[in-house]
């Protein structure tokens, strides 16, 4: 970790952890946002992790430019992984069907894999949860398997279903509520993800490790799943 | 109790407030005012808490019935607003009787006006805010993420804790040209040495593709030569170069995250003045150091109380 920081606004700075995305940021930066949630304390807006950073948003009417980098260093002078808590294990069951999942089949031929292949890869290991973003709970995950690696659609779908699990370049991730989409759906989740009654709002939280559980439709209709087919094209 | 009743919706009127903070991991935007000094001295007519709930009213058509009587404020733009036909002043605060109808007609300077009721509007809290974010279904009246629709009810119980006028020289000026102070950030070096001269001295175009998450300008493309970013927090004003080189200011309701390359960002001054810019306006880029702009961002601040 080689930490630099950066002036993102007049009150927000951009601590620069890493350079690039790896599943091994994700405890350092779990680290670096309690530190600095602590040190900062009411004097502390917002703060967003990401991939390789954490932007802080701090209030101006208690803090300076100087003070507030000051306490940044202060803050992550010395710091350790969080090595013991590496987020909560979160399953989510997915049916994974070319009905919710029109991706599911042609991405399965495009890589030359078995359908069920694709399912076992995407659901064999667990996800890090990398940043939240892109819309309320919306989770960027990974890394996938390289074999499932795949690029965006060229164009986005109007109206992707709730529930939808997506798979962009090496990163998955389960829309929360219908939203134009670009990944590519090879299943839906009956689980909500976001629901301002749920404790915290959002399932999910950067750091976070996910598995996927394949289940049957009848058992994704049992657990409240919205079987409605999403068309296959954009 | 006291209320106004919406008659007349208008093209975008919603309750806004200071918007929600301690969330934006989560994916929740900031949401809340635009212009949130206009927001800010509306409430301060009051006496309300500085980031109490107020109506934003987007470009006029607001009609409104007064159920009741009392004192509300208005800041901001000029939308033509009368009472029962008469005009009324903006930045002063004015009595409304029973019956009576407010309306706002359309922009005769400024886009957004800021009206404010007694204790601020009442509505459900999410994360401690009502500031309504249509994209992600939360706040509003509702808690739906609903902008104010007809037959709405605004209503309040307080008597306002003070009623008073905005002082003159304290009225921040929306009629010379907008001139909007931006603090370059990391990434500036990758614009080339063209793009970094044409941004500060080119006129920008309010472009019509704008709205509460972003404000689209036109003009000399930018052009960015820098490495690949991986997206990362952006902060309110971010001034983003999407490839077609045309800048979007990330307004209140933006993604949390993302990784277009940014020139820098405006200062929370500069976003409320570009919050009153209306579509064909012609704005200019300020480059400014961030110590400057904190301390001209507390000059223009609202002293509670």
């Amino acid at each position: 970790m080689n930490l630099r920081v950066e002036l993102a606004a007049i009150d927000c700075l951009t601590l620069r952890l890493f350079d690039a995305i790896d599943e091994a940021n994700v405890p350092w930066l779990l680290a670096a946002a309690e530190r600095l949630r602590a040190t900062f304390g009411t004097a502390l807006v917002d703060l967003v992790p990401s991939y390789t950073t954490l932007m802080l948003h701090y209030d101006l009417a208690q803090l300076d430019d100087t003070q507030a980098r000051a306490l940044c260093q202060q803050a992550l002078s010395g710091l350790t992984p969080a090595l013991a808590e590496r987020g909560r294990e979160v399953s989510l069951p997915v049916w994974y069907h070319p009905s919710v999942g029109p991706d599911l089949e042609p991405l399965a031929r495009q890589r030359g894999l078995a359908v069920d292949e694709l399912i076992a890869l995407h659901s064999g290991r667990a996800y890090s949860v990398f940043a939240l973003g892109f819309a309320p709970g919306f989770g960027f995950m990974g890394l996938v398997d390289p074999r499932l690696a795949s690029p965006r659609l060229a164009t986005p779908r109007k109206a992707v279903a709730a529930g939808s699990v997506g798979i962009a370049e090496r990163q998955t991730a389960i829309y929360p509520a219908v939203s134009p989409g670009g990944w590519n759906l090879v299943g839906r989740s009956p689980t909500r993800l976001f629901d301002p009654a749920l404790e915290g709002f959002s399932l999910l939280r950067p750091g976070d490790r996910v598995r996927f559980v394949p289940i049957e439709r009848d058992q994704f209709l049992r657990l409240g799943g919205d079987a409605t087919p999403m068309e296959a094209q954009p | 109790m006291t209320a106004l009743i919406v008659e007349k919706a208008g093209p975008q009127a919603s309750v806004q407030d200071g918007g929600r903070s301690g969330v934006r991991h989560l994916g929740l935007t900031q949401g809340g005012a635009l212009d949130w000094l206009a927001q800010h001295w509306a409430n301060w007519m009051l006496g309300n808490d500085l980031n109490a709930a107020v109506v934003e009213i987007t470009l006029g058509g607001l009609h409104l019935e007064c159920q009741g009587e009392g004192w509300l404020a208005l800041a901001g733009a000029d939308l033509g607003a009368t009472l029962d036909g008469q005009p009324l002043e903006v930045w002063r605060p004015f009595k409304v009787a029973l019956g009576q109808r407010l309306r706002f007609a359309s922009p005769r300077l400024g886009a957004r006006a800021y009206l404010a009721l007694p204790g601020g509007v009442q509505a459900p809290l999410l994360a401690g805010s009502c500031a309504t974010v249509q994209r992600e279904g939360v706040g509003g009246l509702d808690g739906q993420g609903s902008a104010l629709r007809v037959g709405d009810r605004l209503a309040w119980i307080d008597e306002p804790a003070a009623v008073r006028a905005v002082p003159a020289a304290r009225i921040p000026d929306l009629l010379s040209p907008a001139r909007l102070e931006l603090i370059l950030g990391a990434q500036a070096g990758g614009f080339t040495g063209q793009s970094l001269f044409d941004a500060f001295n080119r006129p920008w175009t309010v472009d019509a593709r704008s709205d509460r998450m972003g404000l689209r300008l036109t003009g000399e493309p930018l052009r960015y030569s820098g490495p690949g970013l991986i997206s990362e927090g952006i902060p309110l004003g971010a001034v983003q170069v999407p490839p077609d080189g045309q800048p979007i200011i990330l307004l209140n309701d933006r993604q949390t995250i993302g990784g277009y390359p940014r020139l820098g960002a405006l200062s929370p001054l500069a976003v409320a003045r570009l919050a009153q810019c209306l579509p064909g306006e012609t704005v200019q880029l300020w480059p400014q150091v961030a110590y400057a702009a904190q301390q001209r961002h507390r000059q223009a601040a609202v002293k509670a109380g």
